[in-house]
């Protein structure tokens, strides 16, 4: 969906900015928002720039520069660390052949960190959009890559 | 007393049944599903599809595929329960593709359960009845533990052995504390799920002639009302994770399907809602939340019904009900669960809260990582608007109210509730000074209540039970019950909810299981990012948000992270602090500058370069932090660092004046080596080296080459002789 169709859903009422901005960088295919996007919801709500721009920056799950199709983030909180989310990483970085806030060539996949899941009790975890996957090995790691390409 | 209105609801409650009779016929063997984030993170949405191809297969109608919540036995999901008509339900642990098989031909079709899949191992005695017999641990009640040895004691005299009855011992703390005056005992028998009320030996033997012997419930015996816990025992009671803990706040939890607006009213759901309506009197809600002693179980612990009380005597026609779903503490999912499992007992104490304080329009603040919990609240929120529960003029009472969603957007510090007004606002998330409190001025300036999940959740049972019966259930200052979740190094990690002043050891070492791996339990984390550490040597500490306080920890959302004696706490601190610098905002300078220093001195200790005064600067940067900070998370962010330099000083001195690490945890002050004595020369150590910095012949001893070893540790772990050394 266009930036201008998804603005004209919501009222010109600062308070939906949040609301807004997730749902242009979810349509967007490079999950993320330009400036032009960040411009045009100041326009239409009538804000400035910069004050858009300090939301969008400030929240961690806004991206101002253009991701993969696929969002994997793995989850940093300390029972994964503590039952190995490092191995995880490892094996992503390996896998994917890119480190953390990083885009494959192929422009499929691009390796976050994310804040606790809040499924500690499947520890490993991680989410690929949106969907949270969870008792992770290394060893199945290569596999789910494989599933998610062949899926595309 | 409005007749109107409750009638009106009777028939809601009537048209649900039998939307719910038509789903689930009676007769049916019912086969239960979790379908909540951490289960199909586990692997039950294909266990669903299996179970659903198998139904589908077999042609039978009369078996019903039941998508419920998320129980909280996290570590052994995907759990499965097959219910068959007139026999005890039975529960399955980390169920497969190839168990769903073989539990729907030789359970499901063949009534034969498969016992080696069955969840902790329990039913296997074979017995044709089972009791659950309540040991008044929690209430003191000495005559049940009496009755319990005494219904043992002649049982084994009339000769009646464990083929036809198992006794098991069991907390039921929320099922007779109404009545404490009751000198007697309950007990729930299943099959049947009979809960009898027994005073006397010659209740005890008319049981087991009459019930036991000839198959014939004695009904003057048993229990008419229904407890609010009793669903959940029916269920799940044989299992000692569960049969210890008191479920109010999770009571639907694992019960019902999230998504069914009918199976939550046949639960007894929107009762209180239709009574408060019926009775339109808001001040006797907020007296009666008040006497229930409910204090905020989102980590303040703020009396709800004074912060509801101060909201409603704010003068003006607007006002605002907050539910603050942005769970950010690492290690903590009790509020997802909870809505993922159970959201229209939420959405309840959320509408009963817009009333008394006199509020039309609600709001949910849900982290934007939830997206499950996101859509069960937005299937619930339209069916509660479909059947005239929210929206205009609800259950023809003339009160109108309604609830919206607002997402987060990756941000720890939107949890405090100025900060969270800011971004339903449309701004950064970054707090301001209290006073004005948002009961004051909160959300656009008007006056607002933000109350956590769990607290509203527990809001329509003290209505339907009455406070009294929740004040007694928690302890002097708080009522009720807490949920915790536990994680980390602990055998059952999952949710655990109990009576307030329930002890640490209860709930790590009893229903959690103690540490794996036989090792020791050290230490818990309470609280998150903002709470402390408690060492083990106070494990008979009474969990209540004062005594938490006085230990220099807090009960926060109720996260609780085990740790053993391969944690070194001075990296728990380090990590905690770094979670915090992460997550300051940046508005005031003594938490975003405090935590940046804080983080660089626990950096530079757990290095081997800590210097003679960085205690006593941590202490003085972590108190300057706590006194001078802007908000709660400031204010809270140094108390990891400040508890654990409480109990565990000498940890801290070990890595600073001896460069060593006593839990042998921090990679840069510990050692490895091979004992040339002990090495066999089997190269599995050689072989697992990522570094390639061990030596040797095979059948030779090998070496490490200390300069170019990562310290991962892995030949520590691999070698079968014990000739590596850790120092």
């Amino acid at each position: 969906m266009k930036p201008e169709k998804i603005l004209k859903r919501y009222g010109r009422s600062g308070d939906n900015l949040l609301a807004i901005l997730h749902d242009i960088q979810d349509a967007s295919p490079e999950h993320y928002l330009s400036d032009a996007d960040l411009r045009s919801a100041a326009d239409y709500l009538r804000l400035p720039y910069s004050f858009v721009h300090g939301v969008a920056s400030f929240y961690t799950m806004y991206s101002l520069k253009p991701r993969g199709r696929n969002l994997i983030r793995v989850c940093q909180s300390p029972p994964c660390h503590l039952l190995g989310s490092s191995t995880i990483s490892r094996e992503l970085i390996k896998v994917l052949g890119v480190g953390f806030g990083e885009t494959t060539a192929d422009r499929l996949f691009t390796l976050e960190m994310t804040s606790c899941l809040g499924v500690c009790g499947v520890a490993p975890a991680m989410m690929v959009n949106d969907r949270v996957y969870g008792n992770l090995t290394a060893e199945r790691i290569a596999g789910i890559i494989d599933d998610l390409r062949r899926a595309q | 007393m409005n007749k109107k209105i409750l009638k009106r609801f009777d028939s809601l409650r009537l048209e649900g049944e039998k939307a719910r009779s038509n789903v689930i016929r009676p007769g049916s063997t019912i086969i239960q599903v979790g379908s909540a984030t951490c289960e199909n993170a586990a692997g039950a949405r294909e266990i669903r599809e299996e179970f659903r191809k198998h139904i589908a297969s077999s042609g039978r109608a009369d078996i019903v595929l039941h998508d419920v919540g998320c129980t909280g036995r996290c570590s052994l999901e995907p759990i499965v329960g097959i219910l068959r008509p007139g026999e005890r339900p039975v529960k399955y642990q980390q169920v497969s593709r190839e168990g769903v098989h073989r539990i729907f031909t030789d359970h499901v079709l063949h009534g034969q359960p498969v016992a080696e899949l069955i969840l902790d191992g329990t039913q296997k005695s074979g017995s044709r009845y089972e009791i659950l017999f309540c040991r008044g641990e929690r209430c003191g009640n000495l005559a049940a533990r009496g009755l319990q040895a005494r219904l043992r004691e002649r049982l084994e005299q009339r000769g009646v052995g464990a083929d036809v009855v198992a006794v098991q011992g069991v907390n039921f703390a929320d099922m007779c504390v109404g009545e404490s005056k009751f000198q007697g005992g309950h007990f729930l028998v299943r099959p049947g799920n009979h809960l009898y009320r027994v005073a006397s030996d010659a209740d005890l033997e008319r049981f087991i002639d009459e019930h036991l012997l000839a198959d014939r419930p004695v009904q003057e015996l048993i229990v008419q009302e229904q407890p609010i816990g009793q669903n959940f025992f029916e269920l799940y009671g044989d299992i000692s994770f569960f049969n210890r803990q008191s479920r109010i706040a999770l009571r639907n939890s694992g019960i019902i399907d999230p998504t069914s607006l009918p199976e939550y009213l046949n639960a007894g759901g929107f009762h209180s809602l239709a009574r408060v309506l019926a009775a339109g009197d808001p001040d006797g809600v907020i007296a009666e939340l008040s006497a229930s002693k409910l204090r905020g179980r989102g980590g303040g612990g703020f009396p709800t019904g004074s912060k509801w009380q101060m909201a409603r005597k704010e003068p003006g026609g607007e006002k605002y009900i907050i539910c603050n779903a942005d769970e950010g503490d690492p290690g903590a999912f009790m509020d997802r669960s909870m809505l993922e499992g159970d959201p229209f007992s939420v959405v309840e104490g959320m509408i009963i809260g817009g009333f008394a304080i006199g509020a039309s329009r609600g709001f949910f603040y849900v982290r934007a990582e939830y997206p499950l919990a996101i859509e069960r609240i937005e299937n619930a929120l339209a069916a509660c608007r479909k059947h005239g529960l929210l929206g205009e003029d609800i259950l023809g009472s003339g009160f109108s109210f309604d609830l919206e969603i607002r997402l987060g957007a990756g941000a720890f510090v939107c949890g405090e509730e100025t900060a969270l007004i800011h971004s339903i606002e449309g701004e950064r998330g970054q707090p301001r000074i209290r006073p004005p409190y948002p009961s004051q001025s909160g959300l656009w300036g008007k006056p607002t209540v933000i109350n956590n999940v769990e607290t509203f959740a527990n809001v329509p049972v003290i209505l339907e039970h009455g406070a009294e019966w929740f004040r007694h259930i928690g302890s002097d200052k708080s009522g009720g019950t807490k949920v915790f979740a536990l994680a980390g190094k602990v055998n059952h990690t999952g949710l655990v909810e109990v009576p307030i002043g329930t002890t640490l050891r209860e709930i790590i070492m009893e229903i959690g299981g103690g540490c794996p791996k036989g090792k020791r339990f050290k230490a818990v984390q309470t609280g998150g990012p903002a709470g402390g550490c408690i060492p083990a040597t106070h494990a008979d500490l009474a969990v209540d948000y004062d005594t938490l306080t006085a230990m220099g920890t807090i009960m926060g959302s109720g996260g609780m992270i085990v740790m053993d004696e391969d944690d070194c706490m001075v990296d728990i601190a380090k990590f905690f602090m770094k979670f915090s610098a992460d997550e300051s905002c940046g508005k005031c300078t003594p938490c975003r500058e405090g935590s940046k220093r804080m983080l660089e001195i626990l950096e530079r200790i757990t290095a081997g370069e800590g210097r003679e005064d960085d205690i006593a600067k941590l202490e003085r940067l972590g108190l300057l932090m706590k006194r001078t900070s802007l908000c709660g998370l400031g204010r809270a962010a140094a108390n990891p660092v400040l508890s654990t330099l409480r109990h565990y000083r000498e940890e801290y001195a070990a890595h600073i004046t001896e460069h060593r690490c006593p839990a042998k945890r921090c990679a840069a002050l510990v050692r490895y080596s091979i004992l040339a004595d002990k090495c066999v020369g089997c190269t599995a150590c050689a072989r697992n080296c990522p570094a390639n910095c061990i030596a040797g012949a095979a059948k030779k001893p090998h070496a490490i080459d200390p300069e170019r070893c990562i310290k991962c540790g892995r030949c520590f772990r691999v070698c079968r002789f014990g000739a590596v050394e850790r120092n």
